[in-house]
């Protein structure tokens, strides 16, 4: 193999408690595209921020050799200069800067502090030119499509002179056409010379423009396979995924099931902004009394634009479909509606849309169903604490009172903070989304136990996850999801992760 | 993403239990504001040499910032749920106006003005609460132009003149006294009407204080430590009979709108810490999203805190045109501020989801006490409003010098 310009050796990166990355190895060639490939989770995000400078140098243990020198980044704009540049997932420009300012944002063609715009215009347009971008650069930032603002983000690398681009999921937010374009795109810059580092879930992708991948898993390299001759299938890189050992990890289960509770008929909905992006795709899917359903996607499949936007409409613009609640249409046009028709909904994000970080236990508890402790319109602050303490026993949430601020919490006993509150507004069916994510293994169990002990009360429950051994451990029915459809829905008898990741990771034909 | 396991994973060891001294840390903020008013307080006793608790300069004191310390009830409220109010000082200004021109140029009765009065600063708020709940302007742009559209009108309305000599029974409730007559004068050692008032307000704290924590007993549920607690309730009691004292040795007794503003204070307390409504004030304050997803109508809630915010400026508006006995086209300039800074010298904080009833009145007083004492020392307004400022600067600033040392204590 040819000269390599990036060794990473023995990366160790441990936040308190986690080890998220252990003794990762990564090698990649000059010249190529290399693809990094792994569940949610395994690690493939923070190996691009210990490369990149993101976590300096210090927090981490192990070598990088860049360029055959060891290099000890303290900071992004330390990689930079190096000549690593990594694009997140999430844009950083600057909607109302112009194109070319973005591009040379922090970067400016200046003199004595005075920008010199006949330059910044004529270089941008050149850069602009040469990712394929036939736009004025003086156009606004957020006046173009997120296709377009990916390629503004390659120019602005490429003004800094870029030796190694990493792109962290580059096609997750963009329609085919685009996705098209920027594939070409990086394959041009190979031809340029440029090394290429690329996060991916779609593996056809992969396959298509990749010259090697490799596969993490559980905060570990497991092989880094060349897609050179063409042996390597979509399967083989699944089963280097996902091939973890099914421990019991999971508490045992005898279901009962029972009537259908909630039927979701050609559910269809559209980005807020941008009415153009379908998100959610006519979806089909009910869950039955005393069902654990799971809803299996990857990254941007439309997971949680479907749950927020069945809960009340949470999400979403132009939403169209059928809602049955036990067998005839329900409307739930606002989040007040949906919990009275018996709909819970326990986001994935419990910091920013689950919890009030900043107030106590029990009032978080009895949050989402306060009028059940009042009696016109006074709260009963007494029975409160009583409903309060009743769940931290039951839940067991490790706190030394109700009257501890949930901002303290360690995120296993929030999340059971946030199933209380939804288990007090006593719904019919619940929808957990990411219900163990950053969640330690012992948690996840009492999680687990907490979910079978719902379905055998006779709730119905929607799990939804991107791990795939959870939901094979949890759930009797599963639906996958992948670019706002369903491709699939398994019994669990017949599931296994190799056929879920391959419906994951089907395309629109 | 791997990345968010770095803040969620670790099981922090749960925090100990207070008792005793860890105990009085974690009310360090609730206990500082009050030993600030009272280390204030003692100041200027001392430097006034005894002028300042004296019983007509309370009495003067309380009847003066009573429309700041009305205003700072609902400002607390607007800035818990993370808005702001600039537009107070006009709407009371335009209010009072419009109760001027009620009463004099319409003939209204002096109750048919109040009433009217305080629907008009019900519509004010709605208004506003309209552009910043169900159109999405954020409420320091909606009020910034209503105090400028309400201090415009209350100029059109006067046609820029003073409305004066306002009815008799419409001065009381700003400038009048709790039954002056009642006790024939010889008996008056003390103003008996004050005393019994004072009584049965310590009487009814220390009932309802005793039996919540009967209550919570029998509920089994955990409760302050028993000397916190008999410390603040005893506390409380002598600052309430202190104060009665001190009014009933004043000229005319008890103001009557200390009593409004008593039955505003415990009724607004009660609406924050114990109604659906003030729950979800904090909640909508504390994550708007979280809020949202609970089911809570955050944008009814929007609209309801205006719509309060608005009957109150008007009632404030009516206590200080009775008490100056003039609708002016001036009225009611910076009070705004004043309230604003009552709330946050009070322990609101500037993000929304904290703050009191009882800070912002605690915070409005300490201001109130500044003013007061540095006027007996002839200290010029220019040095009031420096002074003024740096108390707001630093006691905010305490604020955030606290919350960083008690993040840092987490890491």
């Amino acid at each position: 193999m040819a000269e390599n310009i990036l060794r990473m050796h023995r990366i160790t990166k441990t936040f308190p408690g986690v080890k998220a990355l252990q003794d990762v190895s990564l090698d990649v060639a000059r010249g190529e595209v290399h693809a990094i490939c792994g569940e949610n989770g395994a690690g493939k995000s923070t190996l691009m921020k210990v490369l990149s400078g993101v976590y300096p140098h210090g927090t981490y243990d192990g070598d990088i050799e860049f360029e055959d020198t060891v290099v000890e980044f303290k900071d992004i704009r330390d990689s930079e200069r190096a000549g690593v540049v990594i694009i997140h997932q999430e844009l950083a420009l600057s909607p109302f800067l112009s194109v070319a300012e973005n591009i040379f944002l922090g970067n400016e063609r200046e003199k004595r502090g005075f920008i010199n715009w006949n330059e910044t215009n004529v270089e941008a347009a050149k850069l602009m030119r040469r990712v394929g971008l036939n736009l004025s650069p003086v156009v606004r930032a957020g006046d173009i499509g997120v296709g377009k603002q990916q390629l503004v983000e390659i120019a602005k690398a490429l003004s800094k002179n870029v030796k190694l681009l990493i792109l962290d999921e580059p096609t997750a937010a963009l329609n085919d056409e685009d996705s098209a374009h920027l594939l070409g795109l990086v394959k041009g810059l190979r031809e340029e010379g440029i090394t290429c580092i690329i996060i991916s879930h779609k593996l056809n992708e992969i396959r298509e423009i990749a010259d090697s991948v490799t596969i993490l898993r559980d905060g570990r390299t497991i092989e880094t396979l060349s897609l050179h001759d063409g042996s390597v299938t979509e399967e083989r890189i699944i089963k280097g995924m996902v091939g973890r050992d099914m421990e019991s990890r999971y508490p045992d289960r005898t279901p009962v099931i029972g009537e259908e509770v909630l039927r979701v008929e050609d559910w269809t909905v559209r980005h807020p902004q941008e009415s153009s992006r379908v998100m959610v795709d006519a979806v089909n899917l009910s869950v039955r009394a005393g069902e654990v359903v799971g809803i299996a996607g990857l990254m941007g499949a439309g997971r949680t634009e479907l749950a927020m936007s069945i809960f009340g409409r949470s999400y979403g613009s132009h939403i169209t479909g059928t809602l049955y609640k036990n067998g005839s249409p329900i409307t739930a046009r606002t989040v007040g509606e949906a919990i009275r028709h018996g709909i819970a909904y326990a986001t994935e994000d419990r910091k920013r849309y689950g919890l009030n970080l900043i107030d106590d236990i029990k009032r978080n508890i009895s949050g989402a169903a306060l009028g059940k402790l009042a009696k016109r319109g006074w709260v009963d602050s007494g029975r409160e604490a009583v409903v309060a303490g009743d769940y931290r026993k039951s839940m067991n949430i490790k706190a030394p009172s109700v009257t501890a601020i949930t901002g303290k919490l360690s995120g296993g006993n929030q999340q059971k903070v946030v199933l209380s509150k939804w288990m007090f507004s006593d719904p019919d069916v619940l929808i957990l989304d990411e219900p163990t994510r950053g969640i330690d293994v012992g948690a996840k169990y009492e999680i687990y136990t907490l979910i079978n002990r719902l379905a055998a009360e006779g709730k119905a429950i929607i799990v939804i996850s991107s791990e795939l051994p959870e939901l094979l451990g949890i759930c009797d029915r599963i639906y996958t999801l992948a670019e706002g459809r369903i491709t699939a829905e398994v019994p669990i008898a017949q599931a296994t992760p190799e056929l879920l990741m391959q419906h994951m990771t089907k395309e629109k034909d | 993403m791997a990345t968010t396991v770095k803040d969620t994973a670790v099981a922090a060891p749960p925090p100990p239990v207070k008792h005793g001294i860890s105990f009085l840390t974690s009310r360090l903020r609730q206990i500082g504001i009050f030993v600030a008013l009272l280390v204030i307080v003692t100041l200027f006793q001392v430097l006034t040499g005894g002028a300042l608790l004296q019983p007509d300069n309370v009495s003067n004191i309380i009847v003066q910032n009573s429309y700041i310390l009305l205003l700072a009830i609902g400002m607390v409220m607007i800035i818990v749920a993370g808005h702001i109010d600039l537009s107070v000082g006009s709407v009371a200004a335009f209010v009072g106006a419009m109760s001027g021109i009620m009463v004099q140029d319409w003939s209204f009765p002096w109750w048919a003005a109040f009433l009217a009065s305080l629907i008009i600063g019900g519509l004010v708020g709605a208004w506003q609460g309209f552009w910043v709940a169900y159109v999405g302007i954020p409420a320091f742009i909606v009020t910034l132009a209503g105090m400028l559209m309400f201090r415009g009108l209350t100029q059109i309305v006067l046609g820029n003149q003073r409305i004066t000599g306002f009815p008799e029974e419409y001065r009381q409730l700003g400038g009048g006294f709790l039954f002056p007559g009642l006790f024939p004068p010889e008996t008056n050692l003390l103003d008996w009407t004050t005393v019994g008032l004072g009584l049965i307000a310590t009487m009814l704290l220390v009932v309802t204080q005793l039996r919540g924590r009967a209550t919570r007993a029998r509920l089994k549920l955990e409760d302050e430590p028993a000397a916190w607690f008999f410390t603040k309730l005893a506390f409380i009691a002598v600052m309430i009979l202190g104060l009665t004292y001190l009014l009933a040795g004043s000229r005319s007794g008890t103001p009557i709108v200390l009593v409004v503003l008593g039955v505003l204070i415990v009724a607004y307390s009660a609406v924050m810490n114990n109604s659906v409504f003030g729950r979800h004030i904090y909640a909508r304050g504390g994550n708007l999203q979280a809020a949202q997803l609970s089911g809570v109508d955050t944008k009814r809630i929007d609209l309801m805190l205006f719509v309060n915010m608005g009957v109150l400026a008007a009632l404030a508006g009516l206590i200080f045109t009775g008490r100056l006995n003039s609708a002016g086209p001036g009225a009611g300039n910076l009070f705004e501020l004043d309230a604003i800074a009552a709330a946050f010298i009070g322990g609101a904080a500037v993000t929304g989801g904290v703050g009191t009833v009882i800070g912002a009145i605690t915070g409005g007083l300490i201001m109130g006490v500044l003013n007061n004492g540095m006027s007996l020392l002839g200290v010029g307004i220019d040095v009031q409003q420096f002074i003024k400022g740096m108390v707001l600067l630093l006691a905010v600033g305490f604020d955030v010098f606290n919350k960083r040392r008690a993040s840092n204590a987490l890491k």
